[in-house]
């Protein structure tokens, strides 16, 4: 190994070199180079060997090396990180002497081997050695891609992922030091400055488009062709779809789409508008070219070529046996295809049985085969474009043409499918059709959690509208499920797409909408187009696309994602990971925890894995999906409408959500919630309702063994709180870990930024609220941000904060059960297996448990950033005492774990512990003033009529305690809000929810700390222990605080079901 | 061209006609959904027999007659026995016990009009032909005392072309005792408080709006439409001495050639128009 990994290094820095040169300014870096250099080479003593050998070295190690440096190099300081570079550069310009090259390569091998030591060092020798590490990661990464790079792209790509990862965990040990958010988000910035310069660095140097960063997309086009292009990473799904649709010559290209999968029938189309990196998370880049919009009338599409490529669709779609077709229909659409591929039938050359390397039907029988060849007789004449036409006319009656179906269940349990189509929404049992709402009738599509609602205009003789939902199999098949909707209903009913809307204060729902041109608009374009008929080969779809057909086209997929053990939980690697070898193993390693999570079986490795799975999956579109509320046609209700809604029980009842666990909280809530101050935001009878709904499902823990369900659930809001924490650095690594590429980061930040405008409207929201109940309000934002959490789609936790408590209302329990069974271990594991879940969550190849580095960093870091939480979303609108509250939020999250060991069982445990004014914490429940204590006993079955029904068939068992004492040192006296923060951790079954309230009232500025601890778990874990620790800590923290409210909540779910 | 029904222009297009022909046993033996008056046999069969006319010589069809099995008091209403779609037809499984022989004349014949047969062997289903409705463009299966779930999936699964929607009926027999079409694009319906109903359960499960032909009397919406190529829209309805008023809306269909038939005797035991014979579009043979 080391001889030939000498000889390596060697050339990728002569190559290197080359490119180096150019880049930079030599003489400024030359003495900073030198300095490192030294430094380098004092610690460079190690074999250079692992670093040098290009590919089949063992990934950990590199990826060990990288993150060491990066750690470093992420260091606070920017000149250092630029000093690095430069004299990296100029490193190799000195190669070229052969003097310095030699000592480069010391000094790179060195970093790489030394990587691991050096973690554990101070922090100044670290960045230096992270810089150094940094470069000769760098330089590795180079190396390998040079050696690969002949070969396979891939791996390069890689590397960059691992390497920012390994900068974002840098990024969070630092934070710890300095435990400064401040600091951190400096170092953040600092980061992308380096990550930058990074890229400079390696793009300079080799000159080969390669290097930048790029990923090689694989398009599976309709012709059963495939479609390779390398793409930057960063690029939105736009880009790649354009390319396709040049490849192909296509200009009609709206109703087209790309689809990716996560399983083989977990069909996500490509949002063109998005970064395709955070779309397919770890999936590799395998996309298939697809019909998204089915015209109704595929006649009037302008062009030939794009009828071709319908047609294309639609012989896949019947051959697959998605479109269903009789016999008859079966033979005459084939006879179609075959007199458009073949021409005329020529008894000479079409012999016996030139017919059989077609494919018509799913079960294709010789008398089929025999009926085509009649029917294909009769043809002639037709021209190809002629025959497509014909197959079109045929193929678009199909009562299944154009329908995209999704499996749900209604509020029965029973099966049934949900097919979205140009007119609407089928509801199918079997293969009957039983229900259907047309777009104009309905008024509202949302989802929540894995269930899936519309609201549907009141039919002629009812009063009000009912809302009906379905359950899905999971939260993401729900998503799915609205966002198909969202963009059908666009696509077809609109003239033009609805503007997403803007995170503004009342916001409802998620900003996702269908972004690209309606039916009405690509027609009128299509008018516009003035070129020849394009000429295009008419490609057989004879035993290839059998190949293809005979399984759903994501059958090749399906292939790549076994192959990829963690395509199908969908976070952990990217496929450029696939091909190197070092990101291989963590992925797989993350595939099989991803894929026991769904188990949700108790052993900790799952339960690992399930966050880990979360996490990732949220990342990447929390951002953009929030809550999933679309208001069809009738967006703006007035405040008649609302006080309606409000005043009307019965028609709350009714209300499929109300139907379902928690009717009393939103009674209780109402109360408080002064109506006035409330109304004037909300601008939707929804959203107020949503707000009252709230606070006391949140506050709920489940004592009773948790139904599957619950428990992804739950998992999606820890993810949803870690994407959403704007400043928190686990957050940002999150999301940077998300994007493997530096660029990524920037990006990132921008949607922190985003993500604090959110929050500060949250503070606003929190500042109404304590006008009118102080206490309460907290609570509601509280809530909210973990209901946002909770919701694995909600990205920004301020925004969608009302969105998310329906969702929380909704179905009560808090779902972070996961975790519990992680107690057990000890806290080194634990902070490894945070760690990996950290890396994997991030996409990193790296091994995290392995290697000392990470063991280095101090626990409590680990428990923040890498492990289970990760959540802590620090929301500061405000500039406060962030300090304080991150490192109560470590510990908090520390002790937590603690916590998480002892037991409770039965009923919380009521502490009433009244000392400081101004800081409350509470566990779990938020403060309440009220002398309350709401048992509320719901076995709540919607018994809607038929079809029509909630799904979600839950057995609640709500029990508050609340202190009568609570004064709400906020509460009742308005003061002036100043800031309000909240931060949010998890652990394994604890969440807690720290918010911090600063006021001003009459000059004395009053900060006040709410804390909700939400215990989640199955029966099998002591909720009293557990609760009983989470308040002995918590005063331990604040001796002050008080508990303000207890409240347990069992949720039993009648009907289960498998999640992801 | 064939393929589906080669579209709503080709509704009503038919070339074949199955009847059979009524035993004695109906008068005392036929299911009646409630006591009523008695048959008057040679009546019904006078009345059945103008029904067959009409239909072999003045519209030109080609009538197949299956003998009267005494053994089936039922038997003369064939629509229940098959559903004949294009080239397929499916031999029902109907839900009453007693009726369930009927299927086997019907087979016969069905095969040999070289028809794709399929045939309803689970027993957990059934269906009467009578509460399938075929509009040229989708089904609508009336879930009734004889038709369940699984015998309109099956008619699902065998028609796999069309939309199957359900429609819960609960206050008549079947869902056409009540409507039918009388058009290409025309439902006519009764006017009764659940056809009415059921009319609405249609008109929301269907992705096309289709024109509504409202009749006074629920029985009179059971009408037969044909389309016939040398006399375009043809419509058999019940005759003015039954239902004036519903024959005065028939009247104002200008376009189509409008024969009033009496059926007064087989209404007796809940039969209809449609119900005495099984129409068969064979298209020329390919």
């Amino acid at each position: 190994m080391t001889t030939e990994v000498g000889a390596e290094t060697e050339v990728k820095k002569d190559a290197e070199q080359a490119g180096a040169g150019q880049a930079k300014d030599k003489p400024d870096e030359a003495s900073r180079t030198t300095e490192d250099e030294k430094s380098r080479k004092a610690s460079s003593e190690e074999p250079l060997d692992s670093s040098s050998v290009p590919v089949p070295t063992s990934p950990s190690s590199q990826k060990k090396a990288k993150d060491l440096s990066e750690s470093k190099g992420i260091s606070r300081f920017l000149p250092p990180w630029l000093k690095k570079q430069k004299s990296y550069t100029l490193a190799e310009p000195k190669e070229e002497a052969k003097k310095k090259t030699v000592r480069e390569d010391q000094v790179i091998e060195a970093g790489d081997c030394q990587l691991p030591e050096e973690a554990p060092q101070p922090e100044r020798s670290l960045k230096g050695a992270a810089t150094e590490k940094e470069h000769s990661a760098k330089a590795e990464e180079k190396e390998e891609k040079r050696s690969v790079s002949s070969a396979e792209t891939q791996p390069a790509k890689e590397d960059g992922k691992e390497i920012e990862v390994e900068k974002v965990a840098e990024e969070k040990e630092e934070k710890q030091v300095e435990k400064e958010e401040k600091q951190v988000e400096k170092e953040k910035r600092e980061t992308k400055e380096v990550q930058t310069g990074e890229i400079k660095a390696e793009s300079i140097p080799q000159k080969s488009p390669k290097k930048i960063k790029t990923v090689q997309c694989k398009v599976m086009l309709l012709d059963g062709t495939e479609y390779s292009c390398d793409l930057e990473k960063r690029a939105k799904g736009q880009v790649l779809f354009e390319k396709v649709c040049e490849h192909l010559n296509l200009l009609e290209k709206d109703y087209f789409g790309l689809v990716f999968y996560e399983s083989s029938d977990q069909k996500n189309w490509l949002d063109p508008s998005k970064e395709i990196k955070r779309q397919i998370r770890s999936l590799p880049w395998l996309f298939t070219f697809n019909v998204k919009f089915y015209p109704p009338d595929p006649s009037q599409l302008t062009e030939d070529i794009t009828r071709y490529f319908l047609c294309l669709q639609l012989r896949q779609d019947i051959a697959s046996g998605r479109l269903p077709c009789s016999f008859v229909t079966h033979a005459l659409l084939g006879s179609y295809t075959v007199q458009a591929e073949l021409g005329d039938y020529d008894p000479e050359e079409h012999r016996s049985d030139y017919i059989s390397e077609f494919q018509f039907a799913p079960n294709q029988t010789q008398e089929m085969e025999e009926k085509v060849v009649e029917l294909h007789k009769t043809h002639r004449g037709l021209s190809p474009a002629q025959a497509d036409s014909q197959f079109l006319e045929n193929a678009k009656r199909l009562s299944m043409y154009g329908v995209d179906l999704h499996h749900a269940k209604d509020s029965e349990g029973v099966d049934i499918m949900l097919g979205v189509c140009a007119n609407g929404l089928l509801i199918y049992k079997d293969r009957l059709r039983i229900n259907r709402f047309a777009w104009p009738k309905i008024l509202k599509i949302s989802y929540k959690r894995s269930n899936f609602y519309i609201k549907v205009r009141p039919a002629e003789l009812e009063q009000f509208e009912s809302t009906i939902g379905f359950k899905l199999p999971n939260h993401r098949a729900a998503k799915r499920l609205w966002k198909v909707c969202v963009e059908h209903h666009t696509f077809f009913r609109l003239l033009s797409p609805e503007q997403p809307p803007k995170a503004k204060f009342l916001t409802l729902g998620s900003k996702f909408r269908y972004s690209g041109r309606t039916q009405a608009q690509t027609r009128q374009a299509s008018n516009l187009i003035d070129r020849p008929a394009p000429h295009f080969e008419r490609t057989s779809s004879k035993r290839v696309s059998r190949s293809l057909d005979g399984a759903p086209i994501g059958i090749s997929d399906q292939s790549l994602l076994r192959d990829f053990p963690t395509a199908r939980g969908g976070p952990a690697g990217d496929k450029v990971l696939d091909i190197e070898g070092a990101g291989q193993a963590k992925l797989k390693e993350g595939s099989r925890e991803e894929n026991g999570s769904p188990v949700k079986t108790p052993q900790l490795e799952l339960i690992q894995d399930g966050k880990k799975l979360h996490s990732l999956k949220v990342d990447g579109e929390n951002i953009y999906v929030r809550h999933s509320n679309l208001m069809l046609e009738d967006l703006d209700k007035t405040q008649d409408d609302l006080l309606k809604h409000q005043a009307s029980i019965s028609e709350l009842k009714r209300n499929f959500m109300e139907s379902t666990p928690e009717p009393r909280p939103s009674a209780w809530e109402k109360r408080r919630i002064p109506p006035a101050a409330l109304q004037a935001p909300a601008k939707k009878g929804d959203y107020l309702f949503q707000l009252k709904t709230p606070p006391l499902r949140e506050k709920q823990w489940t004592a009773a063994p948790r139904t599957a369900e619950a428990k992804p659930e739950e998992a999606d809001k820890r993810h949803g709180s870690r994407a959403e924490g704007p400043c928190a650095g686990g957050s940002d690594a999150d999301k940077s870990s998300h994007e493997t590429l530096d660029i990524v980061e920037e990006k990132k930040q921008a949607e922190v930024g985003r993500e604090e405008g959110v929050v500060i409207d949250e503070t606003n929201k929190g500042k109404m609220q304590v006008a009118t109940d102080a206490g309460e309000t907290c609570k509601v934002e509280l809530l909210s941000k973990k209901d946002s959490s909770s919701l694995p789609s909600d990205s920004s936790s301020s925004s969608s904060s009302e969105s998310e408590d329906e969702e929380v209302g909704e179905y009560q329990p808090h779902h972070r059960a996961i975790e519990e069974v992680i107690r057990e271990e000890q806290e080194e594991e634990e902070d490894a297996n945070r760690k990996k879940e950290h890396q994997e969550k991030i996409k990193q190849p790296v091994e995290a448990p392995t290697e000392g580095s990470k063991l280095n960093v101090p626990v409590e870091h680990a428990a923040q950033v890498a492990a289970e939480a990760l959540a802590q979303e620090n929301a500061v609108t405000v500039a406060t005492e962030e300090k304080k509250v991150s490192e109560e939020v470590k510990q908090d999250v520390g002790e937590e774990k603690e916590e998480e060991q002892l037991r409770l069982n039965g009923d919380v445990s009521h502490v009433d512990i009244d000392v400081a004014p101004q800081i409350i914490c509470c566990s779990e429940p938020p403060v309440v003033k009220t002398e309350m204590v709401t048992i509320s006993d719901a076995s709540q079955r919607t018994e809607i009529s038929t079809k029509e029904v909630p799904i979600v068939q839950t057995e609640t068992k709500t029990i508050t305690y609340e202190s009568p004492q609570f004064d709400g040192s906020t509460g009742g006296n308005a003061g002036v809000l100043l800031s309000a923060q909240t931060i949010t951790s998890e652990s394994i079954s604890t969440t807690t929810t720290t918010h911090i309230t600063k006021m001003v009232k009459g000059g004395v500025s009053e900060t006040r700390i709410e804390k909700r601890i939400v215990i989640t778990g199955d029966a099998d874990i002591d909720h009293d222990e557990a609760l009983a620790q989470a308040i002995k800590e918590a005063k331990e923290q604040h001796p002050d605080m008080s508990v303000t409210r207890v409240v347990v909540h069992k949720e039993t779910e009648l009907a289960e079901e498998d999640e992801e | 061209m064939a393929g589906l029904g080669g579209g709503p222009a080709a509704f009503g297009r038919c070339t074949h006609a199955v009847v059979r022909a009524l035993p004695e046993s109906l008068c005392r033996q036929a299911l009646r959904s409630a006591p009523g008056p008695d048959v008057d046999f040679a009546r019904a069969e006078r009345e059945h027999q103008l029904y067959v006319g009409v239909l072999k010589s003045k519209l030109g069809l080609q009538v197949l007659e299956l003998p009267a099995d005494e053994s089936l008091p039922d038997c003369v209403f064939v629509e229940d026995a098959a559903v004949v779609c294009e080239e397929t037809a499916l031999l029902t499984r109907p839900g009453a016990p007693s009726r369930r022989k009927e299927v086997e004349a019907m087979k016969k014949v069905l095969e040999s009009l070289n028809l794709n047969i399929v045939e309803m062997v689970d027993e957990n289903a059934t269906l009467d032909g009578g509460d399938v409705l075929f509009t040229g463009r989708e089904f609508f299966v009336g879930l009734s005392k004889r038709t369940n779930q699984r015998g309109a999936e099956i008619l699902a699964d065998t028609f796999k072309d069309y939309a199957v929607s359900t429609v819960p009926v609960h206050d008549s027999l079947h869902l056409k005792s009540f409507c039918s079409m009388a058009g290409p694009n025309l439902i006519a319906i009764g006017s009764s408080e659940a056809a009415q109903k059921a009319l609405k359960t249609m008109q929301q499960m269907s992705d096309h709006r289709y024109d509504k032909l409202t009749v006074p009397d629920d029985a009179a919406a059971n009408c037969i439409y044909l389309n016939v190529p040398s006399k375009g829209h043809v419509l058999l309805h019940r005759a003015p001495e039954e239902y004036p008023e519903s024959a005065k809306v028939f009247e104002k269909l200008k376009d189509h050639m409008l024969i009033p038939i009496a059926n007064t005797e087989l209404e007796k035991v809940d039969g209809a128009l449609t119900c005495c014979s099984v129409l068969i579009n064979k298209s020329s043979e390919l």
